[in-house]
């Protein structure tokens, strides 16, 4: 796995149908660091993560990835709120519909690596929600560029799955080390994975908070987590 | 009575299936044997017929001609239909600009457009298949075209943020969701293309099954038409379940191992 690359995120201006989501907006992620953009709904986290994604055109400012344009940068490995799998491929399918290259042992390392062995020719009709995600994370992994985006990956999930997913995506960070951005607005979920957390909030979108967070992410104890967890409630809430 | 059935009832039921063609064929001969006229020939009239015209040559020769005709028909109106219903749902503007021209084609009588080509054209080939393809083309546009707005948003964004070329999101995006919609077109296009294609050929054409029925009607020859009938109808039946389903079931599999 690459080590994560440095993210430098410049908007000079992003508007949707009129109304400004960014006006002169900077942010940066340094290299192998897991940051939490927390903000209420509509705020413009998930348009914040599209743009680094090179995803989203129509705006004006610079975005890189390792100091290069994010539309020429490698592809990140993007986490959806939902699996969003291709229900017509079995697990090898949707793991090689955004990794075509990828060779059938580190497909099936992948497939393993998130709990899903004896499940690479299971289409995702046959698996359970937690294992659609787990396959979402596996397909997000395989493109291998050390940066991954994940929008709200544990919304809409029960809490015994959202609790296998985070530990899975702990396990992961831990041993990968890469640049990650993770959207949500459960400020439990930064306590848990993050590095720093960035409080989106307003319209245009500014960061009202900017918390490098105490330790290791992965040895966390719970009491950690969350007096954390508080901390960030209330960095939250001062901006409403 | 109730509903869920046991093990025995399926197999009941499954004969009863079974027996419905051979039932059919028993009516046919009884109301043959009642009626007793050359207008209501049975079954084995029609089957000795059939084999009399096998063996004169023009039955093959006749469904060679009109199963020519009819695929590249097809072919061509599913390849135009498909692309323009493909571009007109998702160019929003040009779909605007040719929506009238859809339902036009949609509600002209395909006897007017047979008319028009072989005026225009003379008593052709390319004069019947372009009268066919010009039938058929609305009705594949106006399915493709719904198949596309129901498209899901979401893989169009997954495919974005992975940044699929376009060649994949055809293949992985377009394609399967599209399936279900191309195969009802196909569908319902190749019975509309049989008919029209016959119509057509009784209404000017040096051969084939349209014109060979014509040919039959004109002499009150009743047990032509159905040796004809017959055939064609096996033919159909033929293409539904030799070549249709085993082509919808390996390209949809697996959804219908979803339900």
């Amino acid at each position: 796995m690459a080590h994560g690359p440095e993210v430098t995120a410049a908007i000079n201006r992003l508007a949707f149908q009129g109304d400004v989501l960014f006006d002169r907006f900077q942010m940066a992620v340094p290299a192998g660091q897991v940051v939490a953009l927390l903000g209420r709904s509509g705020v413009g986290k998930t348009t914040l993560l599209r743009v680094i994604a090179g995803a989203e055109a129509g705006f004006d400012g610079d975005v890189r990835i390792a100091g290069v344009p994010a539309a020429s940068a490698p592809i990140p490995g993007f986490v959806f709120q939902d699996a969003r799998l291709l229900p017509w491929c079995d697990a090898v399918g949707n793991i090689r519909a955004v990794a075509p290259r990828i060779d059938d042992a580190r497909c099936l390392a992948l497939i393993d690596a998130v709990g899903l062995t004896g499940f690479a020719r299971a289409f995702p009709h046959q698996m359970s929600g937690g294992m659609q995600r787990r396959l979402g994370l596996a397909r997000a992994l395989a493109v291998n560029s050390g940066l991954f985006l994940l929008d709200e990956p544990f919304a809409s999930l029960d809490r015994d799955t959202a609790s296998e997913v985070t530990d899975q995506v702990r396990r992961v960070f831990a041993t990968s080390r890469p640049t990650v951005v993770l959207v949500s607005h459960d400020a439990a979920d930064a306590a848990r994975l993050a590095h720093r957390a960035v409080v989106l909030a307003g319209r245009p979108a500014r960061i009202v908070a900017d918390v490098d967070l105490p330790g290791d992410p992965a040895e966390r104890s719970l009491a950690e987590i969350a007096e954390i967890t508080a901390t960030l409630v209330s960095a939250q809430a001062r901006d409403i | 009575m109730p509903l869920g059935g046991d093990h025995k009832t399926d197999d009941r039921l499954k004969w009863l299936g079974r027996l419905s063609l051979p039932l059919l064929i028993v009516v046919w001969q009884g109301a043959a044997l009642i009626a007793q006229s050359r207008f209501a020939p049975g079954p084995w009239s029609v089957v000795g017929r059939t084999v009399d015209l096998i063996r004169e040559g023009h039955l093959l020769a006749d469904f060679g001609q009109t199963l020519a005709r009819a695929g590249v028909a097809f072919a061509l109106a599913m390849v135009i239909g498909t692309g323009l219903g493909v571009v007109f749902g998702r160019v929003r503007w040009l779909d605007r600009l040719f929506s009238a021209w859809v339902v036009v084609g949609l509600n002209l009588p395909a006897i007017v457009v047979a008319i028009l080509c072989y005026i225009w054209l003379g008593l052709t080939d390319v004069a019947l298949v372009l009268a066919v393809v010009l039938n058929k083309v609305p009705l594949v546009v106006t399915t493709i075209r719904a198949g596309v707005r129901a498209l899901d948003p979401s893989l169009d964004e997954l495919a974005r943020v992975y940044r699929m070329p376009r060649r994949r999101w055809l293949r992985l995006i377009l394609l399967p969701q599209l399936l279900p919609h191309v195969m009802t077109a196909a569908r319902t296009g190749l019975s509309l293309v049989w008919k029209i294609v016959l119509v057509f050929e009784v209404l000017g054409s040096d051969g084939g099954v349209g014109f060979r029925v014509g040919v039959f009607f004109q002499f009150f020859d009743m047990t032509g038409i159905l040796a004809y009938t017959v055939c064609f109808v096996a033919l159909v039946l033929g293409l539904e379940y030799g070549c249709l389903r085993p082509v919808e079931w390996r390209m949809t599999r697996w959804r219908m191992d979803q339900r």
